[in-house]
């Protein structure tokens, strides 16, 4: 028994003594702050690349382009879809060539989890919130979002035309999206809301009727009736809350990239880029009747 | 029966619980104690000590374990979890009736029932085999996209549904294990009392399999328990999906610390009776041989 707690105690110090190792190790590999935006000072995950995170599928009209595999639906790397040409225009102002543009499948779970970030950032519409700011860093505004409804046509919600007429509905959301929160926080339904892991298991629910309402973002809400569920149509939109909600890019907390994307993403919105980008993308995505 | 209490350890023995076995075995009482208080506390202190210092500790710290996050979180996910109860409550009670059925069909002797045995087995083996988590989407999912007349939409049900047939499997293999424990002595002893078939497996064989086999089945249901959570998958607001919300909305997981603590609350009373049930069953036993 003394033999053995003594081995317990020897042990034990042991993993004390590599704990405080990896601590000294990584305190001297903590980033060093770059001081300028110059493409050589960029802090970056692989040296002279830049790693852009999104989940997989990639749905337009965010990503286009035909999928190659690992990407399902849609394929990051085309420059094709909103986020896409919004992270190659941003690449482009940090001065990366199209090919030192590397997308990586960053499911969005993984965007905000601790520890070191395989991406240098994310672009997946996520919602800025404070709580969120917390944790990650987020670049400025790159698309002013709206939160709006589909329905099945046809259905009893469908004549709805007030957020208070949408009350007594079953309403879903999807994971991780601001939209459960704006259901919440602003309809009140007097049904308990669905919030469901997947978008396509979101989609099945709206198609089988199992929920009378999808709440969800403007231009995805475009495309789930254009695409996935037949005979289905977007109810209309909500006005905006005050100070709006937008989408930016993911950042691993304190990363100095940040101001540099920031930088990038003023001149765009400036010379007029992402107006057009909004433009060629997500121009369906406008006349939608606002609810309120 | 004698013999079977001969193989049983000394009643002495068995009455110690586990937890304590090593200490009381070590013999000289206080310094035992001692002993183990001094190596548990080294044990725990370095544990501790090894944890803190770990260079990513302080971002655990403010992601998992952020108290203020974890009591925001908890009133919400325990109002959810109430679901949780609800669909372990409903299913038991199924799980227990299908089981015996499956596992009794098993049992049948002679080639007349072959098919039956034959459907008994795919049943037991398909049922454990697919992934519950599978199971449940398919049917929650799949079944109300049939749209046929009178078939329930529900999530919920479904997912009960699935529960239901999958448990099933297991505990109808519980179930089995019991009914082959009893000895064929007892069926021909019954039998030879002008029993028919059906009164001899009701009267004699399941009563004694049914009281061998309770440990394992709460264990089952311990497991049951948890995998309520799999409601989540279709977009039901479960503790589990309550806490998704709250870990996606902060980016943090102390939600989850909380509805892990609600599971574990059910979980451990459910685990200390069992506990208790086979001590009661081992000491029933002794007593019986003692007679014998």
């Amino acid at each position: 028994m003394r033999k053995l707690a003594l081995l317990l105690l020897v042990g034990s110090l042991a993993v004390v003594a590599a704990g405080c190792g990896s601590k000294k190790e990584s305190a001297s590999g903590t980033t060093t702050a770059a001081s300028s935006c110059a493409k050589d000072d960029l802090n970056l995950v692989t040296t002279d690349q830049l790693t852009v995170g999104t989940d997989n599928p990639a749905f337009p009209p965010w990503f286009g382009g035909t999928p190659h595999k690992p990407w399902q639906v849609s394929d990051p790397n085309s420059g094709q879809g909103y986020e896409s040409a919004v992270a190659y225009a941003v690449a482009k102002e940090l001065g990366f060539a199209k090919d030192e543009v590397t997308w990586k499948h960053v499911p969005f779970n993984n965007s905000f989890a601790p520890g070191p970030k395989s991406f240098d950032f994310d672009i997946n519409q996520i919602s800025f919130s404070p709580s969120r700011a917390k944790v990650v860093d987020f670049s400025d505004s790159y698309y002013d979002v709206n939160q709006s409804v589909v329905v099945n046509k046809g259905t009893p919600i469908a004549s709805a035309s007030s957020v208070a007429a949408l009350k007594p509905y079953e309403l879903g959301a999807q994971l991780g999206t601001t939209s459960y929160q704006f259901i919440q926080d602003t309809i009140k339904p007097s049904k308990k809301p669905s919030v469901f892991p997947q978008n396509a298991g979101a989609v099945q629910a709206l198609k089988n009727k199992q929920i009378d309402g999808l709440v969800l973002d403007l231009p995805t809400a475009f495309y789930v009736t254009a695409v996935q569920v037949p005979n289905s149509k977007v109810l209309g939109q909500f006005a905006a809350e005050p100070g709006g909600e937008h989408f930016g890019m993911v950042f691993e907390k304190g990363n100095s990239l940040v101001k540099c994307v920031n930088t990038a993403l003023a001149k765009l919105r400036s010379d007029g880029t992402l107006k057009q980008l909004q433009q060629q993308w997500l121009a369906k995505a406008t006349g939608a009747p606002t609810l309120k | 029966m004698a013999s079977e209490g001969d193989r049983r350890p000394d009643p002495e023995v068995a009455r110690r619980s586990r937890l304590l076995e090593g200490l009381r075995l070590e013999g000289e009482g206080a310094r035992g104690v001692a002993i183990a208080l001094l190596s548990s506390f080294v044990f725990v202190a370095v544990v501790i000590v090894a944890v803190t210092q770990s260079a990513g500790w302080p971002e655990v710290k403010r992601a998992f374990f952020d108290w203020g996050d974890i009591s925001n979180a908890f009133p919400d996910i325990a109002r959810a979890f109430v679901l949780n109860v609800k669909i372990f409550l409903v299913c038991e009670v199924f799980i227990l009736i299908l089981a015996l059925v499956i596992a009794v069909l098993r049992s049948l002797p002679g080639p007349v029932f072959f098919p039956l045995r034959a459907l008994a087995i795919l049943y037991a083996d398909l049922a454990r085999g697919v992934p519950t988590i599978l199971v449940i989407a398919l049917l929650g999912f799949g079944a109300p996209a049939l749209q046929l007349q009178g078939v329930p939409t529900s999530r919920v049900f479904w997912a009960g549904v699935g529960l239901i047939l999958i448990y099933s499997g297991y505990v109808a293999e519980v179930y089995r294990a019991g009914i082959e424990s009893v000895h064929p002595s007892q069926e021909a002893a019954a039998r030879s009392l002008g029993l028919s078939r059906f009164q001899a497996l009701r009267r004699v064989i399941l009563p004694q399999a049914i009281r061998r086999v309770i440990p394992p089945l709460l264990n089952d249901f311990i497991g049951l328990q948890k995998d309520t959570a799999l409601v989540a998958v279709l977009g039901v607001i479960d503790a589990f999906n309550q806490a998704q919300i709250y870990s996606n909305s902060t980016f943090t997981y102390g939600a989850y610390l909380a509805a892990a603590a609600l599971f574990v609350a059910i979980t451990i009373p459910l685990a200390r009776l069992t506990d208790w049930l086979i001590a009661r069953d081992r000491r029933r036993q002794q007593a019986g041989s003692a007679f014998a």
